[in-house]
């Protein structure tokens, strides 16, 4: 009974300490963003690699997300009659909702993993520490150019996987349940407001610093070899995907709960 | 700057753990200008721990160390990378940066830490890497390019490139072969020479440290139990250093090993 207790307790303790360690982790990137250098080359870089070469993964999940909202709502709605609301339920769903996750959430995967993966072998093969006797502040420049560019980045990608989300659901309604484009477009620019497009970009802004902070504290505090990256590439992904959905409830509140 | 009578580097008291083990109980140690000093020692004393302490990169709990007087402990990140600009580095497994190419790895430190412009940087970095016998077209290369010899090397002339005042070495030799390794103990010699430098150099190899050192310290279990001129290392009648620079099993140091 008393082993269990202090297994228990250990970790509980173990869990705040690591939480402890993310705050603090976040709070010196942040406040890293305030001060030079920010080593631009860096950044551009980072925007390059996860923004750029994500557009694929994304436009590719977004597209195929699109059309089948459009197919289920179209079956759901179909049963009282309420076909015309499909338009309305994919640009609002996708703006709102589906855009940001399923963005976030590729990129997690993505260039999370890849991050944690870089920064643990730089770790656990001394190049942090040969970043350190060389001048040179590491979390300013490995994390710095990886946080803002998570910043800037995914937001840029949800405009793309709204616009591409959109026309999934476009195509597969005017193609498949054979409705009328322009009536199509109409109905979905008509309940669109400027707010959902805002927050669905507010949430992508918080999401993709989520998964460069994930990806970059799990591959700085790698240990052990092979096997410590390893884990801290499995990490980055699993927290980052689950801190998503977690700000994603949290933002929604935020910005339309009552 | 030193005024030639503060030593380089003066150690004094230095404690750190991991956990429950204490790897650092207490160290005294000193580093003359322009002085070679090695410290010898069996895996896991806790030789590299003294020398990431030394470079802030670990924080030790007691004790202190100071550079040219300077007190370093607990120092702030602008003194800290102030203090970096004197240091130079050759790690054991040389790390390089993957993701650059030799010749940047070695302008690293001038470009980054210093802001100095490529080109001028580019041309630097390869004096440097003639200096250790590699050619131009090595410096377009990526370290994964490299043998494990000229990867040290690299690392080697990276370490030099902005002239430090002082420079250390974590087991330079290790995992070359003995040919290789007796190039990079020229190199170090030669190099060091030329800059003027004060080198702290950690290893296991005898015959790298009775070439490189002008002084011998060996670090046991967190203490230094002995410390000498390079000539008294085989009359130093110490058991410590008898057994470790005859490689006996038998001795003072025993390695923890169970039958199976």
């Amino acid at each position: 009974m008393f082993t269990f207790l202090a297994s228990v307790g250990a970790a509980f303790f173990g869990f705040l300490a690591a939480t402890g360690r993310l705050v603090l982790f976040a709070g010196m990137g942040l406040a890293a963003l305030l001060s030079p250098p920010f080593y631009p080359r860096l950044i551009l870089r980072q925007i390059v690699y996860m923004g750029y070469y994500s557009l694929p993964v994304v436009g590719l999940t977004a597209i195929f997300t699109g059309m089948v909202l459009a197919l289920q709502s179209y079956t759901g709605f179909s049963r009282f009659n309420a076909e015309s609301a499909v338009a309305t339920v994919v640009v609002l769903s996708v703006t709102r909702e589906l855009g940001p996750v399923i963005a976030g959430l590729m990129v997690a995967g993505r260039v999370g993993a890849a991050m944690a993966a870089e920064i643990g072998t730089m770790r656990v093969t001394d190049q942090i520490d040969a970043l350190t006797t060389l001048s040179t502040d590491p979390f300013r420049y490995l994390v710095l150019p990886r946080l803002l560019a998570g910043l800037i980045t995914l937001p840029l990608l949800v405009v793309v996987a709204d616009v591409i989300g959109v026309f999934g659901g476009y195509i597969v309604g005017t193609v498949k349940l054979g409705f009328n484009p322009a009536s199509y477009l109409t109905q979905t620019e008509t309940y669109l407001e400027r707010m959902d497009v805002i927050s669905g970009l507010v949430k992508a802004g918080v999401f993709g610093f989520i998964v460069a902070l994930m990806g970059c504290y799990h591959g700085y505090h790698s240990r052990g070899g092979a096997e410590g990256v390893g884990q801290a590439t499995t990490y980055a992904v699993v927290s980052a995907s689950i801190l998503i959905l977690v700000a994603n409830y949290m933002l929604t509140t935020a910005f339309f709960g009552t | 700057m030193s005024d030639g009578r503060t030593p380089k580097i003066a150690v004094r008291r230095l404690e750190k753990s991991f956990g429950p083990k204490r790897v650092l109980d207490g160290v005294d140690i000193d580093c003359a200008v322009g002085e070679s000093l090695v410290i010898i020692g069996g895996s896991g004393t806790g030789k590299s721990v003294l020398v990431k302490c030394i470079l802030g990169i670990l924080h030790p709990e007691a004790g202190s160390i100071r550079i040219d007087g300077e007190e370093t402990v607990g120092t702030n990140r602008r003194n800290r990378e102030r203090l970096m600009h004197k240091i130079g580095m050759l790690f054991q497994g040389a790390a390089l940066f993957d993701s650059l190419r030799v010749w940047e790895n070695v302008a690293f430190g001038l470009i980054q830490g210093r802001g100095m412009e490529r080109a001028k940087a580019r041309e630097i970095a390869l004096t440097k890497l003639a200096a250790v016998g590699l050619g131009a077209e090595v410096g377009e290369l990526r370290p994964a390019e490299l043998s494990g010899g000229m990867q040290k090397r690299v690392a080697l002339a990276r370490a030099i490139a902005a002239e430090p005042e002082i420079i250390f070495f974590d087991e330079p030799t290790t995992g070359l072969d003995p040919i290789m390794a007796d190039v990079i103990n020229d190199l170090i010699i030669t190099l060091v020479r030329q800059l003027g430098a004060t080198a702290v150099s950690i290893t296991h190899d005898m015959v790298s440290a009775r070439k490189i050192a002008d002084r011998i310290a060996m670090l046991h279990r967190g203490k230094i139990v002995w410390q000498g001129p390079t000539k008294d290392i085989d009359s130093s009648d110490n058991p410590f250093v008898d057994q470790f620079v005859n490689g006996r099993a038998e001795g003072p140091i025993q390695m923890e090993v169970r039958a199976l």
